[in-house]
């Protein structure tokens, strides 16, 4: 954008000093930015540094702390999104809001004034869709669409409602790469047409090659404002990651060649398991006995699915692509892995990692029913649970972790994040299990809560269990890891040594450069 | 205007899980008053003889658990269903299954007799309804089939499977071709528990003795902890290293069993022969039974008892105020849809708002 043009720019919308609190924590922290008319404005930033719920303020679905919203100088509140609508400003969410069974059609009749008939809903879609190079068939059946396709129609139908600022939730995060490009040619088409768009993305070469002007969160708080093109993508992702110098304390002795190796997986694969899966392309590394592995990267690039995989939940193809202590595991279950000496923490603690309704006696037995039968269960094939040597259990986690409960076995919904946390850890803590895989450890969890989890798992470590820790918090990475490894779309990058690594570098692998380019 | 509205509550509320049955039955009274005045009855003197008459003598009682003990027994096993998140709607036609296969023993071999025979039929009835759940079991792990549309379909395939039987290769050859399967022999027929008080047979006994074992299994082993587990949460129950589709079957196969054990001493004990109709809906009653109960074998216990009384009730009423037994499906309806409505407050509490119709709504 040339200086002269600058000059004249006519601001359609502005946030000043936006606050959300959530509890304790601050999920905006003072946001301020401006959109102008016929601008691709980027919202840039790591999971969990506040798009979202700027976003949501943005459109009414939440209801701001403090601070204001200027729509064309004037100040609005958006008490609900069809009032959002009404301003002007349509939004394409992340997650499509759209029935299978229906025509593309009659999905976009659906959002439309009741009493427009069928037949103009599909002349105006195409029409629009002419337009902007959406190219649909308006009779299709939605579930037959690509997820490309879906996305069209979510577009088209935010088109229709003829909006001044179209907001975009982590559109290609579900696109290939070719239809990708033909979502940036129908948005410059809209740019041209002096219609503004608010576009989240994590994809640094994305942001650069498409917009006008971005800004940039971290941890709820704006940090910077900048022009991409006049960045590289090194210099955004430090933004983005943030630079704040920390001291790294070494875990374990790195020169010392001779640890038993604990975990190795070897050329894992794995289609898909559903709509949302990302696959698992081909990756390999191996943990030593005495280390902490880090995985790293932005929320669904596979983690999840790996953790999956490891755990055993999903078991694999060919036995060998999972080694633990030189047995292939790949084919073994959950327990199996478990009576080896395995433990897992899965990310989600409702309903995969613990059950809200279960008492904490009862979650304890949830994932050591197996693992610890002779201690926990009696009477044969009956298999009677013994309440009494889970309480026991129960107390010397409690006590171990600190855990901050009312009751003595109260339900684990009435627990907060962090110490119900503490119990989900402690209870694999517990056993000392020889080979310990958590996914996001900390998420959600108070500083205090979050300090001791980390202590507990580098103490682990250093009784010489392996310890693999999947996180989206570098800084945590970097205090716990060894190493360091990075998943994007599937696949994992070369581990890199966290003593020596910069996060300029792990930004990159984290927006999909290869360690290559990186380097 | 006025808007009622649900609040989540914190917290279960510990009050509303007892007394919400209660709170439910007092409904369903209400309710059933109403309908009597409109019907043109003395709403208090049909409660009465609907509710009260048949526990005044030893006869009626003994009725009451011959209609108790099916809906007993099979509630229980619906019980392992809908606490593991299957949704078998079918156990009519599980009973009807096994009193078929039970009853092949006796109406294809009568002259083999002895003591054999009866445990032979209950456990022939005990395969043929575990049998019969087992088809909607493996649609569902196999092809993800909705189990409540196929296992309800299943219902009148058995229905009239049985009607064919009896009005064809099974009927009676002495039986002035009535549609009626020949009755069974002496040794066949399950024995009254108290000869001398009433006909109440021993599938009352097998009825409180399951369900006792039921609740142990329920709340005290790995099993029913698995069960509970993979109903709240699949994805807890897959970390828990439990199966999902072998829970299917176990679910399925067990309420089918009991459903069939149901069904053949219904058979044996009560009719003594196959009929084009052995149960006035006792699998679907049993559905309102296994919630009334709270998903708890000891609670559906209670609420058998209860929901017999509305089926011997329906009777009474017909003789003595002269209304239809259709009565009694609307009373069992009223029941379940008042049980299932105050189940609610125990999740949730109930707000009147006042709110004013805002400009901004579109």
């Amino acid at each position: 954008m040339a200086a002269s043009e600058i000059a004249q720019r006519k601001q359609l919308l502005a946030v000043e000093n936006l606050t959300k609190v959530f509890g304790t924590l601050k999920a905006n922290d003072g946001v301020d930015f401006d959109i102008d008319e016929g601008e691709i404005h980027a919202l840039l930033g790591e999971n969990g540094a506040g798009k979202s719920t700027l976003v949501k303020m943005l459109f009414g679905t939440l209801q701001p702390d403090g601070g204001q919203i200027l729509w064309r100088s004037k100040p609005q509140i958006i008490t609900k999104p069809s009032f959002a609508r009404q301003l002007g400003i349509g939004m394409v969410f992340q997650h499509f809001s759209l029935f299978d069974s229906l025509s593309v059609a009659e999905n976009i009749a659906l959002s439309l004034d009741a009493s427009t008939p069928l037949s103009k809903v599909s002349e105006e879609a195409e029409r629009v869709a002419d337009k902007y190079g959406l190219s649909i068939n308006a009779e299709a059946m939605v579930g037959d669409l690509s997820v490309g396709e879906r996305q069209r129609v979510e577009i088209i139908r935010c088109l229709l409602q003829k909006p001044n600022l179209i907001i975009l939730d982590e559109p290609t995060s579900v696109l290939t790469p070719q239809e990708s490009d033909r979502l940036f040619e129908t948005l410059e088409t809209l740019r041209s047409e002096g219609k503004s768009i608010l576009y989240i993305s994590h994809k640094l070469d994305e942001v650069k090659r498409l917009c006008d002007r971005a800004t940039v969160l971290r941890h709820g708080k704006v940090v910077g404002h900048c022009i991409p093109a006049d960045e590289t993508p090194s210099s955004l992702a430090a933004m983005m990651v943030g630079e704040s110098i920390h001291t790294i304390r070494k875990v374990a002795d790195e020169t010392d060649k001779n640890r038993e190796i604990v975990l190795s997986v070897q050329n894992l694969s794995q289609k898909p398991t559903g709509p949302f899966s990302t696959a698992l392309k081909d990756i390999s590394f191996d943990v030593p006995a005495g280390e902490v592995f880090g995985i790293a990267g932005v929320a669904g690039n596979g983690q999840f699915e790996l953790f999956e995989a490891m755990s055993g939940e999903r078991m694999q193809k060919d036995a060998a692509m999972i080694t633990f202590r030189n047995d292939p595991i790949g084919h073994k279950s959950i327990n199996e892995r478990r009576k080896a000496g395995a433990a897992f923490s899965p990310e989600e603690r409702f309903g995969h990692a613990a059950i809200a309704t279960l008492s904490l006696a009862d979650n304890i037995l949830l994932s050591r029913h197996a693992s610890d039968a002779n201690v926990y269960l009696s009477g044969g094939i009956l298999k009677i649970a013994k309440p009494s040597a889970l309480r026991k259990t129960l107390s010397r986690i409690v006590e171990t972790m600190d855990v901050r409960k009312s009751g003595e076995n109260p339900d684990a919904g009435t627990l907060s994040g962090g110490n119900l946390q503490k119990v989900i850890l402690g209870r694999e803590f517990d056993r000392q299990p020889s080979l310990l895989i958590v996914d996001q450890p900390t998420w959600g969890v108070d500083a205090g809560a979050a300090a001791r989890i980390r202590q507990s798992l580098i103490d682990l470590s250093k009784s010489g269990s392996a310890v693999v820790v999947i996180s989206q918090d570098l800084d945590e990475l970097l205090e716990m890891c060894g190493r360091i490894a990075v998943m994007s779309e599937g696949q994992m990058s070369e581990p890199q040594q966290a003593s020596t690594v910069t996060r300029e570098t792990l930004g990159l692998l984290m927006g999909g450069a290869n360690a290559g380019q990186a380097a | 205007m006025i808007r009622i509205q649900l609040e989540k509550r914190a917290q279960h509320s510990a009050i509303f899980s007892l007394t919400s049955p209660l709170i439910a039955l007092a409904i369903t009274a209400t309710l059933g008053a109403i309908m009597f005045l409109l019907l043109g009855k003395s709403p208090t003197a049909a409660l009465y003889s609907y509710f009260i008459e048949p526990l005044t003598d030893m006869w009626s009682i003994h009725e009451l658990m011959i209609k108790a003990a099916p809906l007993i027994l099979i509630a229980t096993g619906l019980s392992i269903c809908f606490l593991s998140n299957n949704w078998n709607i079918g156990a009519e036609g599980q009973f009807i299954l096994g009193g078929i296969f039970g009853s092949a023993l006796p109406i294809l071999y009568p002259e083999f007799t002895g003591p054999m025979v009866l445990p032979l039929m209950l456990i022939m009835g005990i395969i043929g309804g575990a049998a019969y759940a087992t088809i909607p079991a493996f649609l569902k792990a196999k092809f993800s089939t909705n189990e409540i549309l196929s296992s309800l379909m299943l219902v009148y395939v058995a229905q009239l499977f049985l009607d064919w039987l009896v009005r064809g290769p099974w009927r009676n050859p002495e039986g002035f071709n009535f549609p009626e399967s020949r009755t069974f022999h002496a040794d066949a027929i399950l024995p009254e528990i108290w000869f001398a008080s009433g006909r109440a047979h021993w599938g009352f006994a097998f009825a409180i003795i399951i369900a006792v074992l039921m609740w142990f299994v329920l709340n005290k082993t790995l099993k029913g902890f698995e069960v509970r587990v993979l109903g709240l949460s699949p994805r807890a129950g897959r970390f828990a290293g439990f199966s999902e589709n072998k829970m299917i079957y176990t679910a399925f196969i067990v309420a089918g069993g009991l459903a069939g054990l149901a069904g053949i001493s219904e058979v044996s004990g009560a009719i003594g022969q196959l009929r084009p109709v052995i149960s006035p809906g006792y699998g679907f009653t049993a559905i309102i039974v296994a919630f009334l109960g709270r998903l708890n074998p000891l609670g559906i216990i209670a609420a058998g008892l209860i929901l017999a009384l509305s089926y011997l009730g329906g009777e009474a009423a017909q003789i003595s105020i002269g209304v239809s037994n259709k009565v009694s499906a609307v009373f069992q309806g009223l029941l379940l849809f008042s049980v299932l409505a105050c189940d609610t407050l125990i999740h949730y509490k109930i707000k009147i708002v006042k709110t004013m119709r805002g400009k901004a709504a579109l």
